[in-house]
């Protein structure tokens, strides 16, 4: 047996990641006034109030103990409706869907799930920043795809397969697309999954921001036949409901999958809060008409942001959904670090540098467009002003 | 009516004042589109004017009252209600007037200075239309909501600066 080095408290695993590097910006953004953020990754609007209600209600009315591992059999049942009406996705409440305790839950026991130790995990990049991390936390490792502009961030079969090796175990696809706003239709999902048949490999597609699709509907890859059986969907109430706060997501994947997940979930985390899930049911049940509302709104603020970049001299390729905007500003010279940075001290915006989302994000700068116009128009200005003084 | 006709409107029902050089990129038209699409609703009568919503209780001086009064009416034979609504409608006092169904027939929102101003004009104006059978005044006493907006300062964005 190797004796423990001593001195050293934590794991080798946890040793082996770097806290995000969103981190650094959000430590100095926080210590500025009068800042115009452009780097929040969640809705501006608050919970429709109907929602909020039904959790005050669920409180008044007593419940206040655990529900199921998976979740209140009403909320599942709830999702599965949702899914196939949405989306044609059927699952089956039962056994097929874990309510988590967000979609970064789900995304932890999806990958814990299905990792052994040394098996790798496609990334396919520029993306979320927690995919890698929770690979390596599982005991894998993750191996990043990047993605480019000129690909409209879609992931090419021939990068994927240049990519897969005999300790593949999967892939990690997130459309629309955190930080790109990028989408993949059917035709070119197909391609993919071809790939992903051919080597029997797993897919963890996270449709966190699936009701975000602006031109067009959104596509599954489980919607490819023989996908289903080899696809575990991430998703959850955050973005589409505007409940970031609420940490309430949801997992679904074929049974033998799911049953697996649950194992950790119910060791971890029991279940997701209680008066959350009675929201999470109202929320489905009466709140889609304020989901197209916001989306809406997000899609108006989208035409005119990326207008507004692609005037400005940042050019912008045109998010398919999401809402974030994903400007190019390699014109600059800077990096976008070097970018972030001195737009934040000398015009106080508060943007996200490219590279922290992995590889195909430098040269491109994060900014999301759930805020208000008003503030899109300062936000505008003020990005037009800083760049002109680097000419 | 098509879709982008109908987000132009609901903009502009939104905030009026919105430039349209902004309303053009939102809308995913050219500035010369947008501008003919509103000067065609407006032609239309669909457009029928630019308002703003103020909380006056917020501007001393300028405190009004604000009651709304249900009519009962005798509807006149070929005109119905018309008739009796469009006297009533034409008093400047006037801010609103719906046709009810339920217990009382006309809805009359009024506007004035003073309460008196207000009570003067029901019993020397509205009572003595020949059709008005009755009325029942009801004073506002504070605006929660308006128009769908709310008259409060409203929520703070509450979200960190910079999240994932």
């Amino acid at each position: 047996m190797t004796p423990r080095t001593k001195g050293i408290r934590t794991s080798k695993l946890v040793n082996e990641i770097q806290p995000s590097g969103i981190r650094k910006f959000f430590d100095l953004a926080s210590s500025m006034d009068n800042i115009i953020s452009l780097g929040v990754g969640e809705p501006d609007f608050i919970t429709p109030w109907s929602v909020r209600e039904a959790c005050i209600s669920s409180l008044e009315r007593g419940y206040t103990a655990y529900t199921a591992n998976a979740g209140m059999l009403e909320l599942r049942v709830e999702i599965s409706n949702y899914l196939k009406k949405q989306f044609q996705l059927p699952y089956d409440p039962k056994n097929e869907i874990i309510v988590t305790v967000g979609a970064s839950e789900a995304l932890d026991i999806a990958l814990r799930a299905i990792v052994d130790p040394g098996d790798e995990v496609i990334v396919v990049e520029p993306t979320f920043v927690s995919y890698a991390p929770l690979v390596t936390l599982a005991g894998g490792k993750p191996v990043s795809v990047g993605t480019s502009v000129e690909a409209n961030f879609r992931l090419m079969p021939e990068q994927l397969r240049a990519a897969i090796t005999p300790m593949t175990k999967a892939i990690m696809v997130s459309f629309p697309n955190n930080p790109t706003g990028s989408t993949m239709n059917y035709d070119e999902l197909e391609a993919i999954a071809k790939i992903v048949e051919e080597y029997d490999l797993l897919v963890i597609s996270d449709e966190i921001y699936a009701e975000m699709t602006y031109d067009g509907n959104h596509a599954s890859i489980a919607n490819i036949p023989g996908m289903r059986e080899r696809t575990i969907i991430i998703s959850g109430f955050s973005k589409a409901f505007a409940m970031t706060g609420w940490r309430l997501g949801f997992v679904i994947a074929p049974s033998d999958i799911t049953s697996a997940m649950l194992k950790i979930h119910q060791y971890t985390m029991m279940c997701a809060s209680t008066m959350a899930q009675h929201a999470a049911i109202e929320a489905l049940q009466n709140g889609m008409d304020d989901v197209g509302k916001m989306v809406q709104s997000y899609k108006q603020r989208r035409n005119y942001f990326v207008k507004s970049f692609d005037e400005i001299g940042l050019p912008c390729h045109v998010p398919g959904g999401a809402f974030y905007a994903f400007p190019s500003i390699k014109n600059t010279g800077l990096t976008s670090d070097q970018f972030a940075e001195q737009l934040l001290l000398t015009e106080r915006v508060a943007v996200v540098p490219g590279h922290v989302f992995g590889s195909g994000g430098e040269g491109h700068i994060r900014c999301s467009y759930a805020t208000s116009l008003d503030n899109l128009k300062e936000a505008v200005t003020r990005i037009d002003r800083f760049i002109n003084t680097l000419k | 009516m098509d879709s982008k006709e109908k987000e132009i409107l609901q903009l502009i029902e939104e905030n009026s004042r919105i430039a349209v050089d902004t309303l053009a990129k939102m809308v995913d038209l050219s500035e010369e589109e947008t501008v003919t699409i509103i000067k065609k609703l407006e032609e239309q009568k669909v457009i029928l004017g630019y308002s703003a919503v103020i909380d006056w209780t917020k501007v001393t001086e300028t405190e009004t009252v604000t009651a709304m009064i249900d009519v009962k009416v005798t509807p006149k034979r070929g005109v119905g209600f018309d008739d009796v609504a469009e006297r009533i409608y034409r008093f400047p006092e006037v801010r609103a007037l719906y046709l009810m169904s339920g217990a009382y027939d006309l809805s009359v929102v009024i506007e004035g200075k003073t309460m008196n101003e207000i009570a003067r004009f029901v019993s020397q104006k509205l009572s003595t239309i020949d059709s008005v059978l009755s009325t029942t005044t009801h004073f506002q006493l504070k605006k929660y909501k308006h128009d769908g907006v709310v008259f409060s300062d409203g929520e703070e964005d509450q979200r960190i600066v910079i999240t994932p």
